[in-house]
């Protein structure tokens, strides 16, 4: 297909692949050329002139990131001429840009800034009026300070090319154009926030990042995202012990080098609403401070009451590995079956790894060639995913067929509707899904939260896999079954089987049984989308956890636990992909982290958890379920028929999260699906903002 | 001047495609491949400036945007792009006049100078009647019978400040001149007479035939003392 050819660049002979420009053949041979507009993942625009070099019989010097490279091309990039012509591009982009350096949040990490320094001029010869461009609103995460802008365009194409929202635009010409959105809205995307890593300018900048910090101020740390199951690797800026900002790390397998709106902008609720002392609740019926002795006396006091069988315990969506198994070997300890960790209330877990995780890889969604989403909103439940299922779209005119509810996805989707009973007929009658995912080289089922948070979603799982046997969904070379997870935490626990033992019960039966009475001990490891209100008063329920959200409020018992910054933790994505997020503050207060709590409570109780430090607590989860060993690589799996017959209900298939919110349905808003973002300003903001633009639609 | 200037903050709150002109939008459809809808975004503009007092409110990018199957932004992308385009209202009359070198060089100042005494306006304003409004454009081509303006869809061309009055004055009556030269030339034929091809027999009558329907009659010779 593609074939080498070689070019020459400064007297060093490079080879590379056929379709290359001349910009990646100078990269190659080790020169840097400078550059606004072109970015890897962009269209070519070829607007900003910065990258030219000088080319062998071409009268002129040419734009290197819109010039193929060719056989026997001699470039020169370090050439008199070269550095004369990009001296010259620089002093045109500086005539209209302000010398606000000092008062610019791009300081310190301005491409402009810094190229600047290696071909700007000392003085400037411009003596005529500057232009300058009013402000633009662009939403509640974007700040805008339009006269820096330098029209590379880039946000323009990230919008309309990655992101799918062709709402941004540069209108006007010549010294007149200028960037907005259509009527000033604000940008309707899930990845706006990327605009402002991809400005080069000062131009776009994060508004609620907006006179925080300078960039030299910042310590950064390496680490996972948890505000989904994608696991992005995010760098976590911190200044003190206050984290001020995230930025996405590349990582081509992953996140590509986006992340979303909420991974970006929730860590302001990482400040507030925290938990930052024991609690217990008193005579009084109120939760008042404790001490740690007197709540793990309470504590001890309560697990002396009850039988094994009245205890149980729960893990939340945010809960990290060694948590998890901290607590499911405490609660084996005492004796108990009871423990789940899925608390949409989901039956995937049991039946093998390739039952629950996303098995054709994040990666594998670009050499997909027809995908089958059921129940499953990617724009809203892993955004950075649906930008390279959009990609491959692009790309390839991939076919997306979706039986669910009809969420704009920004690609074309064939809908088959909301009923889950269509299932059953596609088995037995075929269909145009069916024809298509048969016909596919790299066909994919994607089974989301929508489908696997119902009560007769085993009955849909058998169905599902019905179908993926009659299409040959899983080969040797392919593995097409996929679960769309939601929760940062649930893959790890479907690993280390935080599941319901022998004789015990699963989240809703835990429900059940509070509501009775039957179960007296609750451990809840942050566990905030469930309804504690009916239980029992004779019950009592232990939260540990960040931030006081329904949990707490709900618990007789508080203990304070670490956010997600602030701990060395283990998360696993939903490709089983095993990911060591890093500490990079420390938890307020007496906040500890959580396994530590729960080592601490053990020895309270009597039943000492074999590890005191966090290597001996991984060696121990190694050892109990070596996959955890495998660090940073996907592990699918075959998966194993899955589900069981069971009548499937009439109930409309919706979507777990999405940014609509109906009130009444049981789905979740994007920007706040969790006790963090749910306590962020910032992503109050988003779903004002957001909520008022649907309004605005659905009026019309 | 920013963009958001040149956009009416007076917006109408409807904007459709009159009957006659949705049967023209099918026409110019159906020129292009049904998947490049968006090729006959200009024509289309067009259209739709011409239906709405030869202005653009936002409604019609919006309608434009969707015969055309494109998102809206990019439409007012185009519209912006083009000073043919106007996205503010203008008046009845709405003169283009050209500011560029050969233009220049054989009198655009006084045309404008002209203008502004008249109707006391510069490029991008509108007079206080609303009957005129005037932009100062780059070349029409037109330089051969320079200078020129272009008011609605016709060329007047050799003019100076006596005949851009006169002009004014007759569009000001709803008296539309016929378009062309103000001095009576035909097309850009050399002045006072032909210089060349005089031997060419019948040539004489024919052109005699063709000037007098296409002259404007009252302006003739009017303009002349002032050459």
């Amino acid at each position: 297909m593609s074939g080498i050819i070689t070019l020459t660049v400064d007297g060093t002979e490079v080879e590379v692949e056929e379709g290359s420009t001349v910009l990646q053949a100078c990269e190659a041979a080790g020169k840097e050329v400078p550059r606004f507009c072109y970015h890897e993942r962009l269209s070519i625009a070829g607007n900003c002139r910065m990258c030219l070099v000088e080319m062998e019989r071409s009268p002129k010097p040419v734009a290197s990131c819109a010039m193929p490279a060719g056989n026997g091309m001699v470039i020169k990039t370090d050439t008199p001429l070269v550095k004369k012509a990009r001296e010259g591009v620089m002093e045109f982009m500086l005539i209209n840009h302000p010398l606000d350096c000092p008062i610019c949040d791009q300081g310190g990490e301005c491409d402009l800034q810094d190229q600047a320094m290696g071909y700007g001029l000392a003085d400037s010869r411009y003596q005529e009026e500057k232009r300058a461009v009013e402000n633009k609103n662009m939403g509640p995460l974007i700040s805008t300070i339009m006269t820096r802008c330098i029209h590379c365009t880039r946000c323009v194409r990230f919008a309309t090319e990655i992101a799918g929202v062709p709402e941004l635009g540069a209108i006007g010409r010549g010294e007149a154009m200028e960037i907005t959105t259509y009527l000033e809205k604000a940008l309707d995307s899930e990845l706006s926030g990327n605009v402002v890593d991809l400005c080069p300018v000062g131009a776009l900048t994060s508004l609620p990042y907006a006179y925080k910090a300078r960039s030299w101020e910042l310590s950064h740390t390496s680490t996972i995202d948890v505000m989904d199951a994608v696991g992005s690797h995010i760098r976590v800026d911190t200044r003190g012990n206050e984290v001020m900002r995230v930025l996405p790390r590349i990582n081509d397998d992953i996140n590509e080098e986006w992340i979303s709106d909420k991974t970006r902008h929730h860590i302001d609720g990482l400040a507030s609403q925290r938990i930052d002392r024991p609690y217990m609740r008193g005579a009084n019926g109120r939760l008042a401070e404790a001490s740690w002795d007197d709540v793990f006396a309470a504590i001890a006091k309560a697990v002396k009451k009850a039988k094994p069988s009245e205890i149980a315990a729960l893990a939340g969506d945010l809960a990290d590995a060694e948590a998890m198994f901290a607590l499911k070997t405490l609660i084996e300890t005492l004796g108990s079956p009871h423990m789940d960790c899925r608390q949409d209330g989901s039956v995937i877990g049991q039946q093998g790894q390739g039952g629950y995780l996303f098995n054709s890889t994040i990666a594998g969604l670009d050499e997909a060639d027809a995908i089958f989403l059921i129940g499953a909103n990617p724009r809203h439940e892993a955004a950075v995913m649906n930008a390279r299922i959009r990609q491959n779209w692009l790309n390839s005119g991939l076919k997306v067929f979706r039986l669910g509810e009809a969420v704009d996805l920004t690609y074309p989707v064939k809908e088959l509707g909301t009923d889950a009973n269509i299932l059953d007929k596609l088995v037995s009658k075929g269909g145009p899904v069916i024809t298509a995912l048969k016909n596919a080289k790299r066909p994919m089922i994607v089974v989301g939260a929508g489908a696997l948070n119902r009560k007769d979603s085993a009955g849909i799982l058998a169905s599902v896999s019905a179908i993926a046997k009659a299409v040959n969904l899983v080969t040797p070379e392919w593995n097409g079954f996929n679960i769309l997870h939601t929760a940062a935490a649930r893959v790890a626990g479907l690993m280390m089987a935080f599941l319901p033992a022998k004789g015990g019960k699963a989240t809703a039966d835990i429900m059940k049984a509070m509501e009775k009475g039957e179960i007296k001990l609750l451990f809840n490891l942050g566990a905030d989308e469930l309804n504690f209100s009916q239980r029992s008063s004779n019950t009592t329920m232990i939260y540990i956890g960040s931030h006081g959200d329904h949990g707490a409020a709900q618990a007789d018992i508080v203990l304070p636990g670490a956010a997600w910054s602030e701990k060395d933790a283990i998360y696993v994505n939903m490709e089983g992909r095993v990911q060591h997020a890093h500490k990079a503050n420390f938890p307020p207060g007496d906040a500890r982290e959580d396994w530590a709590i729960l080592r601490a409570l053990s020895a309270v109780l009597g039943k000492t958890l074999g590890f005191d430090n966090l290597d001996a607590l991984r060696a121990a989860l190694i050892s109990a379920y070596p996959v955890f060993g495998n660090v940073d690589t996907a592990q699918p799996a075959r998966p194993k028929v899955l589900g069981r017959k069971q009548a499937i209900s009439d109930l409309p298939l919706t979507t777990a999260i999405t940014v609509a919110n109906r009130g009444a349905g049981n789905s979740r808003n994007f920007y706040m699906t969790c006790p963090i973002s749910r306590a962020s300003v910032t992503m109050a903001e988003c779903v004002k903002a957001f909520e008022a633009n649907n309004d605005v639609k659905a009026a019309e | 001047m920013s963009i958001s200037r040149r956009i009416a903050d007076e917006q109408p709150d409807h904007f459709a495609f009159s009957a006659e002109n949705k049967k023209l939008i099918k026409a110019i459809m159906a020129k292009y491949p049904k998947e490049r809808k968006a090729s006959a975004v200009l024509p289309l503009l067009d259209l739709a400036q011409r239906q709405h007092d030869n202005w653009l409110p936002m409604k019609a990018i919006e309608a434009v945007a969707e015969a055309c199957d494109m998102p809206e932004i990019r439409v007012l992308e185009v519209a912006s792009f083009y000073t043919m385009f106007n996205l503010k209202p203008v008046g009845k009359y709405f003169i283009q006049a050209c500011g560029t070198t050969p233009c220049w060089l054989r009198g655009s100042n006084e045309v404008m100078r002209c203008i502004k005494d008249k109707l006391g306006i510069s490029s991008g304003q509108t007079s206080a009647c609303g009957k005129f409004s005037l932009l100062e454009v780059e070349c029409l081509g037109a330089c051969v019978n320079a200078p020129m303006v272009q008011i609605n869809d016709d060329y007047y061309e050799d003019l100076d400040y006596m005949s851009m009055s006169v002009l004014i004055d007759r569009l000001d009556a709803d008296d539309v001149p016929a378009a062309g030269s103000l001095r009576g030339r035909q097309g850009s034929q050399p002045e006072p007479a032909p210089t060349s091809l005089t031997n060419v027999v019948d040539f004489k009558d024919a052109s005699t035939a063709k000037k007098t329907k296409s002259s404007p009659k009252t302006t003739k010779g009017k303009g002349d003392g002032h050459a």
